[in-house]
């Protein structure tokens, strides 16, 4: 019953940022799912000894949007963008659920039952990915252009060399990076280079989704902000659709259309980012929010959030957040929360007692 | 303000030496990193003095050498007055230790895996000769809020949540009942809803025990929020410093602006369209061969002349009792009686009103003003006191 809740509820959602420039595809495309998530669990390990680490997820990506997904570590939020892009290792297993990918032509497929093979011609080419730490993730001993043209090749191996060569170029120029960086080694460009590399390489094949997870983490407030700012003239170029993956909030509320928040492997909130920034629901979001000390305006004293995030092997009973919540009430320690639309605002949709569906 | 100075640093100064291979080594001279150069500062009983810049500023040497966990290359630390030295672990760092404690940026690290709480407690009191029995590690788990203290004596590393981690390795600071606490980025490895249970866990010890905290961090909104005083560094050397509120307020140099209007501000929103400018902020120079004159002028966006030739002097803005910053812009002498700050005064102004960034149309202000400044230059002179 709430997947059906959430489902209407996503669509019928204006996750338009409206302080944010858009271009007018990405406003007619509003509302047209690219990739669904359906309740998707992932468990780590089996037997009596898993750990479930993602419970019963529901996630819509539509066309043009940046998804903001955000939550502590170890809420889930990683291990839900690799199961659903089956790139989970071992022990992680994908216990449930279906993952949509809508193309632009054609019948949705589900990812997770893909062949190999269509799972190789798949990735990269429709869904990417700039993984957390990319800055690492480069090949050492491969000139940049070497990996650059070597994800070419193995898409499109019917392309002319010196035509790989040019994309390559093209696209180093697409994130601001000069042609004669080439042939530079990982090691002797800098970490935003290095980052910038990465993100040019997940758009080489100009894909429909692009998953970025903790980006811009190891990198400088000044280098995000140029990254950041990069990737959103990107995407307005290209219109591909983003999930962004970080810990970060006050950066998603800046950067994301719509922002969904994690809590102990489940979604806990989601709403249009400036309406979660103004008026948020859930406990836990509006102890994130209160988590950032502001650069401006009247200085508060913050308290963050009292005790630590929960242990998956031992989960609270009911609300997983129930332990930590300042406004925990009898109901929170029965079953968990179903995610619904509250009935004070159906345009988004929140898990908490205190904000029952209409 | 006035309050006494504990650790005093002058014109702190390190360089590291590169190891030179192949035909480098035939190269004329030794290179060096010139990792800190030129560095004051003093901390002061009961505040907490906040050093913020970029990764690879130097700002966590600056940490170490006051730690004296490196030798100085150059320069002078002062401790209650007397200037220290020291080499080596032996009884002379151990007297230091006493009196400055460090809490280092990783508390999975800096905790031994092998022992318990109770260990690294014992150990680091009977190190300082304040052990005194059961009683004076509930005391120490106590300041730190873990209570009660058998809950977490007998634990080891790997059974406490990274915020429970950092705590203990405050306690273990707080040993040596020191002066001066050195917290190098002491939560940006943390959960974020618990980092704010950290910072004013410090807060309150800095209050209660009154101690001198330099808090090392590249976040400077948790520097506002945390620091008395903010002290802004690029590439090895600082460049402003004041009062936490007017630096991150009214920011003057256009390094701690372009910090300022870098961090996210999710207020953005509400304040129209989110700029995206093309403007290429640039990368920080190589340490090895820094710069000439002022090591920002390469991404500065009212880079000069001078800027090139000279290194700024410390100057006084004025708009706050004990606002300096080192930039030309605001030095008499490199741009004539009283232009620059007038100019900056008009693009502070209009910062104010704007939350946005608005870095293009900022230079462009201070020009026009600069240049009607530079018009009235002398009628300015002549009311200048």
């Amino acid at each position: 019953m709430s997947s059906e809740n959430v489902m209407s509820a996503q669509k019928s959602a204006s996750p338009q940022n409206p302080a944010s420039p858009k271009s007018p595809e990405s406003t007619t495309g509003q509302g047209h799912p690219v990739l669904e998530i359906r309740g998707l669990s992932v468990d780590y390990g089996v037997g009596p000894q898993a750990v479930r680490a993602v419970n019963d997820v529901h996630l819509t990506l539509n066309r043009g949007e940046v998804l903001g997904l955000a939550g502590e570590s170890g809420s889930g939020k990683s291990t839900l963008a690799y199961g659903a892009t089956r790139l989970l290792p071992p022990p992680g297993v994908v216990t449930g659920g279906s993952v949509l990918y809508h193309p632009d032509d054609g019948d949705p497929v589900d990812l997770l039952r893909m062949t190999p093979g269509e799972l190789r011609a798949f990735r990269w080419s429709q869904l990417s990915i700039v993984f957390q730490g990319a800055m690492n993730s480069l090949n050492p001993v491969a000139t940049v252009a070497a990996q650059l043209t070597d994800v070419i090749a193995e898409h499109r191996p019917k392309t002319a060399k010196a035509d790989r060569m040019a994309r390559a170029a093209e696209l180093l120029a697409l994130v601001g990076i000069a042609r004669d960086r080439l042939d530079s080694y990982p090691h002797q460009l800098s970490g935003g280079m290095r980052q910038r590399v990465m993100i040019a390489m997940a758009l080489a094949l100009e894909p429909r989704v692009v998953i970025m997870d903790e980006p811009t983490t190891a990198l400088d407030v000044v280098m995000q902000r140029q990254i950041m700012r990069q990737l959103a003239k990107l995407k307005e170029q290209l219109g591909f659709s983003v999930i962004f993956i970080t810990h970060d909030l006050s950066l998603l509320v800046e950067f994301s259309d719509r922002i969904a928040i994690m809590y102990g492997g489940r979604i806990v909130e989601q709403a249009p980012a400036v309406e979660l920034y103004d008026n948020s629901l859930h406990p836990y979001s509006d102890g994130l929010l209160h988590s950032f000390p502001a650069l401006r305006g009247p200085r508060r004293e913050l308290t963050g959030i009292p005790g630590s995030p929960p242990d998956l092997r031992d989960m609270p009973a009911g609300c997983a957040f129930q332990p930590r919540c300042p406004k925990a009430f009898d109901p929170c320690g029965g079953s968990p929360p179903p995610l619904v639309r509250p009935a004070s605002d159906p345009g988004r949709s929140v898990a908490c007692y205190l904000h029952p569906s209409a | 303000m006035t309050s006494e100075v504990v650790l005093e640093a002058e014109a702190l100064t390190k360089h590291f030496p590169v190891r030179a291979r192949g035909r480098a080594a035939l190269s004329r001279g030794p290179k060096v990193v010139h990792a800190v150069d030129d560095v004051s500062l003093s901390l002061r009983r009961g505040r907490v003095t906040a050093l913020v810049g970029e990764s690879g500023s130097g700002k966590s040497t600056v940490a170490r050498l006051l730690a004296q966990l490196y030798p100085r290359t150059g320069g002078d630390i002062r401790i209650g007055g007397v200037s220290t030295a020291v080499k080596g672990g032996g009884r002379h760092f151990k007297a230091y230790a006493r009196r400055v404690q460090m809490i280092f940026q990783d508390p999975f690290a800096s905790l031994n895996p092998v022992h318990t709480v109770r260990h690294h407690l014992t150990r680091a009191l009977k190190i300082h000769g304040r052990y005194t029995g059961e009683e004076s590690l509930d005391e120490l788990l106590g300041r730190v809020q873990l209570t009660p203290a058998s809950l977490y004596l007998e634990k080891y590393p790997h059974e406490l949540s990274g915020g429970q981690r950092q705590r203990v390795s405050i306690a273990r600071a707080l040993a040596a009942d020191p002066e001066a606490l050195l917290a190098d980025e002491p939560v940006s490895m943390l959960d974020v809803s618990i980092r704010l249970g950290v910072l004013n866990l410090l807060r309150d010890l800095k209050e209660r025990l009154d101690l001198a905290v330099l808090y090392i961090t590249h976040d400077i909104a948790s520097a506002r929020y945390f620091a008395d005083e903010t002290l802004v560094m690029y590439a090895g050397r600082m460049v402003e410093g004041g009062d936490s509120e007017t630096v991150t307020q009214r920011p003057a140099h256009p390094y701690t602006h372009l910090l300022v209007h870098s961090a996210p501000d999710p207020e953005r929103v509400r304040g129209g369209p989110a700029p995206y400018d093309d403007e290429d902020t640039g990368e920080p120079p190589s340490l090895i061969d820094p710069p000439s004159g002022c090591r920002f002028h390469p991404r500065c966006p009212k880079a000069m002349d001078v800027c090139r030739a000279r290194v700024p002097e410390r100057t006084l803005v004025g708009d706050a009792p004990d606002h300096w910053v080192a930039c030309w812009l605001f030095d008499d002498e490199g741009k004539g009686e009283g232009k620059g700050t007038d100019a900056e005064a008009a693009d502070i102004e209009t910062t104010d009103i704007e939350t946005t960034d608005i870095e293009i149309s900022d230079v462009e202000a201070a020009d026009v003003e600069a240049a009607a400044a530079e018009a009235q230059a002398p009628e300015l002179e002549g009311a200048a006191p």
